[in-house]
């Protein structure tokens, strides 16, 4: 909504994503990527259109329907991290996990290490750094077996070497847990290390 | 500096809630403390006004030794020597049931300034006052209250016509003032006088003066405070303690918004800085802010203290009236010392309350101000520094409890106290918070109790605030529910005759009392003469009991010999009542010397009784003695015994056969009724400051939880994120305030005890001289408990449902401003 009234955020989008598959999205600021994210995150609603996520009609679930989903089949990283405040390293990383009943004590152990934190695990989000935090932020996303992996420009507040490196465990973890990777980036570079990229301008998705 | 006002201000555009609740906390506070300080200095003024009717308050007055009257011939003695007094008598008349203050001057003779003393300066007063002969004068207030108007004449008990009302201004309310001669027929007190005033310095240590006075008259000193301010003091004292209270909790309000508004404008002042204001540049707008939004919750919160204190007034003053004969305007009359002492009760409130805030940004380098201080190092310096406050309060209070043994060390001993452990309170939440946290089986229980952990900062004002109302509801509530059952009690101990009357005179007594001995439905005869004295300058009632069943089987002794009413009887025995008792520190089986007219009588101590409610103390004697060493007794009052069944026979065959020789004749139903009334609308004041405060207490937590709302919705975003609905989210909060309030409820009840107890073996000890039985009511407990719950649910509704209502847009913008 703006003041001029309704104008349309996404049109025409258009686009699958197998199992085990990634997929960059790109545009300039504006273009739509994080609402298109949301959407396909059960974070938000689209008002007109339909997403099959394993075989699930996202867009016809109702408010609990779609909590459930997004606890149990979703991992959602963050430009921003949205770690929880009240909770250390580790709780952090163990919290999606529990929530969806898939707490794997060996998994998390692993995943601990992969991300290098063994030694922060009892500090809190603020005593640590951004790139820090994004591992972390990866961490609990992965640590609940998503079966679809969203980052929404993951590396946005990162420098160049940290978000390179973040993106480097990301797909090593991501191909280590089998699941599905979307990611949107601003980022050509970064882009190019999916598999597949897709372009979006306007609200209009365009394959690449 | 106009620009980085205008800065500063915008962000209250942002934030309205934050800016509402600086004011209603500014407001509220205000508004209690000023509306108590307009009650007492309403009554102050009308006791300076009563006084200052016939001294200019820099005159000495001459009043009797013992109290009471003294001859005229004392003021014609100094008027022989060359000492310039005017005479003055005053007493009591009754008027349809209301008691009013007859007061008899002679103009010509008052000290110049009085304000009835004629002058070129107060020409409508002279004119008036020369012509008063014929004349009584009240104020607007008392004809008003009398139903009656300009010319009417009233009848005294006594029979006896006054001359004509005039309407007067500078009249004290409650009070005729007329001729002195005929005040003197009124009272039938001919040629007696209570008080001489001086109209030039008197030097009290000369000889000639002391032999003119002789063991008679004795000096008042014009800074000496009168029998009314001293009686009232604990009063009103009280009454500050809790206009004191309600402030402090307001406070608590404006300074957790306050300490937010900092937080949140960071990023603000950072910016600020770096662009090249100053730090004086921007601790004078912050000043100047603080100071308007000060000047307007300051002065909404004066008008809104005069509008509490007309609202209370009458009850103030029927309190005053019962308790203590006071008469105070029913008009409240306010001057300017007033509306800037709250205006500078308001400022300086501000200014602690915001002086944190003004600090840290003072002290902030540029730098340090790139990201919000971290919330983990915040709250454990705000704990460390809540904990050392905490044990500051409670070693104060056990110093001055050791150390001090005043009325205001007794209030600086239960405040330090409840201050130390209402600080103690965060330390407290969070130690259970941890327990429930350790004790969790679900993810999303832990988090509960990890994210409660970190709310604990931005609500601890609020829950402080919460926890002081309601340990006061407990305490105050505890101590007066306690105070009601025991006088109750004692009331059907000391009101055993049913019948009870006053007569016109000792000769109409006489022909009742042998009239009374024939009447076969009389049981028995008691009179309660009564006379007047003081010992070391307080005023002291003697009462006469004669030998009877009535006394010994129900009068309520606290301390006695075993022997006691035979020793009454039979020797120079007295009971004394129990803030006689405390104020004399006198006890069973010491000695008194008891002045009366003629020399002083050494008595023996026998019992001590309660007397709830008299600000005076009293004397019981044996009543043959009374008449024998007191020859001014009053001789008109008496108690009947009656058979039940007869009481309103009796009645109406008093006032058939006595007419008028009967002022006043009541049963023991109506008296009990009289003093329950009075005893109730004293309290209604104290449970109206009561109300008041929680209201407050509530309104901080609302305020706290709206204000802390926005920031909830950043902590909650991303646990909705990760997979749990907003509903449930929104009903955890509830949940948690809810566990909050009930926590605060339980503490409530241990710290509520402490200010009861406080309140019965301290301060009524020291404030009024009884000490009440420590009651305890759980049923009391049990509904604080619920009004604590639905405070907490009060203050709660409105930000879970907005919580509750959020959209996925807003939550996902929530992630955003976190940039």
């Amino acid at each position: 909504m703006s003041p001029q009234g309704r104008h349309p955020v996404l049109t025409g989008i258009n686009f699958s994503l197998r199992a085990g598959e990634s997929l960059a999205l790109m545009g300039e600021s504006g273009s739509g990527k994080s609402t298109l994210l949301h959407i396909i995150g059960a974070l938000d609603e689209a008002d007109q259109g339909d997403i099959l996520l394993d075989g699930v009609h996202i867009t016809t679930l109702n408010e609990n329907q779609r909590s459930l989903l997004r606890r149990q089949t979703i991992g959602f990283v963050f430009q921003q991290f949205n770690l929880i405040a009240s909770l250390t390293v580790c709780e952090n990383l163990a919290f999606q996990a529990r929530l969806a009943d898939r707490h794997d004590p060996t998994w998390l152990a692993e995943l601990t290490n992969r991300l290098g934190l063994q030694s922060l695990t009892m500090r809190y989000p603020e005593q640590l750094s951004g790139g820090q935090q994004q591992r972390v932020a990866i961490g609990r996303a992965l640590a609940a077996k998503p079966r679809l992996l969203i980052a929404d420009e993951p590396t946005g507040n990162l420098d160049e070497a940290a978000g390179d490196k973040a993106l480097d465990l990301t797909l090593e973890l991501v191909k280590d847990s089998g699941c599905s990777f979307l990611m949107a980036t601003h980022s050509a570079r970064l882009a190019a290390r999916l598999q597949r990229r897709a372009s979006l301008a306007a609200g209009v998705l365009l394959a690449i | 500096m106009f620009w980085t006002i205008a800065a500063l201000a915008s962000h209250w555009r942002k934030h309205p809630a934050n800016l509402a609740t600086l004011v209603i906390g500014i407001t509220i506070s205000t508004a209690l403390w000023s509306g108590v300080q307009a009650l007492n200095a309403q009554a102050r003024h009308s006791y300076a006004q009563a006084a200052a009717i016939f001294t200019s308050g820099k005159n000495q007055n001459l009043v009797a030794t013992r109290g009471g009257f003294f001859s005229q011939d004392f003021f014609v003695k100094f008027r022989k020597a060359g000492v310039k007094v005017s005479p003055i008598i005053e007493g009591t008349i009754r008027v349809n049931d209301k008691e009013l203050h007859l007061i008899g001057i002679e103009p010509l003779t008052l000290p110049k300034g009085a304000m009835l003393s004629p002058s070129p300066d107060k020409t409508k007063v002279s004119s008036e006052i020369l012509m008063y002969r014929g004349r009584a004068f009240v104020s607007p207030e008392t004809l008003k209250s009398l139903s009656a108007k300009e010319g009417f004449r009233i009848t005294t008990e006594r029979n006896f016509l006054l001359p004509p009302l005039s309407e007067m201004n500078e009249a004290p309310p409650g009070a005729i003032i007329a001729d002195i001669g005929v005040v003197q027929k009124a009272l039938e007190r001919q040629q007696q006088l209570t008080r001489l005033v001086s109209a030039e310095p008197i030097d009290s240590n000369s000889p000639h003066i002391a032999a003119l006075m002789g063991d008679t008259l004795r000096i008042i000193e014009p800074d000496d405070v009168g029998d009314l301010t001293r009686l009232t003091d604990s009063f009103h004292l009280n009454l500050t303690a809790f206009g004191f209270l309600a402030f402090i909790v307001g406070f608590f309000i404006v300074h957790a918004s306050y300490g937010l508004t900092f937080e949140q404008r960071l990023p603000m002042v950072r910016t600020l800085r770096a662009l090249g204001a100053s730090n004086l540049i921007i601790m004078t707008s912050m000043l100047f802010e603080l100071a308007v939004i000060t000047l307007l919750g300051g002065t909404a919160g004066i008008v809104c203290g005069y509008l509490i204190a007309a609202g209370l007034l009458p009850n103030v003053a029927a309190s005053l009236e019962g308790l203590y004969g006071a008469q105070i305007s029913g008009q409240l009359t306010l001057d300017a010392k007033w509306l800037l002492s709250g205006i500078a009760m308001a400022s300086g409130g501000a200014l602690l309350s915001g002086a944190a805030g003004l600090y840290r940004t003072l002290q902030l380098p540029v730098i340090s101000l790139a990201r919000p201080i971290a919330w983990r190092d915040a709250h454990y310096q705000y704990l460390k520094r809540q904990s050392l406050l905490a044990i500051m309060c409670l070693a104060s209070a056990l110093f001055v409890y050791f150390y001090g043994d005043d009325l205001k060390s007794g209030f600086i001993f239960i405040a330090s106290f409840l201050l130390g452990i209402v600080l103690l309170l965060p330390l407290i939440l969070v130690l259970l918070v941890k327990i429930g946290g350790s004790l969790s089986r679900s993810p999303l229980a832990f988090w509960f109790f990890a994210d409660s952990r970190q709310e604990i900062p931005g609500l601890s004002l609020a829950l402080m605030a919460l926890l002081l109302a309601l340990s006061s509801n407990i305490g105050v509530g505890g101590m007066v529910t306690g105070f009601r059952q025991t006088f109750l009690d004692w009331l059907d101990e000391r009101l055993v005759a049913e019948l009870y009357f006053e007569t016109a005179s000792r000769t109409a007594a006489s022909e009742i009392e042998e009239w009374a001995r024939h009447q076969p439905n009389i049981a028995a005869i008691l009179p309660v003469w009564r006379t007047k004295t003081r010992i070391q300058g307080w005023p002291i009632e003697i009462m006469g009991m004669r030998k009877h069943e009535t006394y010994s089987n129900h009068f309520p002794l606290l301390q006695a010999h075993d022997a006691v009413w035979n020793e009454l009887q039979e020797t120079d025995a007295i009971l004394i009542s129990e803030q006689l008792s405390h104020r004399l520190k006198l006890g069973v089986g010491a000695f008194l010397e008891l002045p009366t007219p003629n020399k002083n009588w050494r008595v023996k101590i026998v019992g001590v009784f309660s007397d709830y409610g008299n600000p005076k103390g009293q004397i019981r004697i044996d009543h043959e003695r009374l008449i024998k060493h007191f020859s001014d007794t009053s001789g008109t009052h008496y108690s009947l015994r009656v058979a039940p069944d007869s009481i309103k026979t009796i009645i109406e065959q008093l006032h058939q056969t006595f007419g008028a020789k009967i002022i006043r004749v009541v049963d023991q139903a109506e008296v009990k009724t009289i003093s329950k009334e009075i005893f109730e609308r004293t309290f209604t004041i104290t449970t109206a400051l009561n109300t008041l405060t929680l209201i407050v207490s509530a309104v901080a937590l609302f305020s706290s939880l709206i204000t802390l709302s926005n920031l909830r919705l950043t902590q909650i975003a991303p646990v909705w994120a990760i997979g749990i609905t907003i509903s449930a989210l929104a009903r955890l909060e509830l949940i948690r305030i809810l566990l909050f309030s009930a926590c605060v409820a339980i503490m409530a009840i241990p710290l509520g005890l402490f200010l009861s107890w406080g309140l019965v073996t301290i301060i009524n000890v020291l404030a009024f001289g009884w000490r009440l039985p420590m009651h305890f009511f759980p049923l009391q407990w049990m509904i604080v408990f619920l009004i604590a719950l639905l405070t907490g649910l009060f203050a709660a509704i409105a930000p879970v449902m907005r919580l509750s209502k959020s959209t996925p847009a807003s939550l996902l913008k929530a992630f955003s401003n976190e940039r």
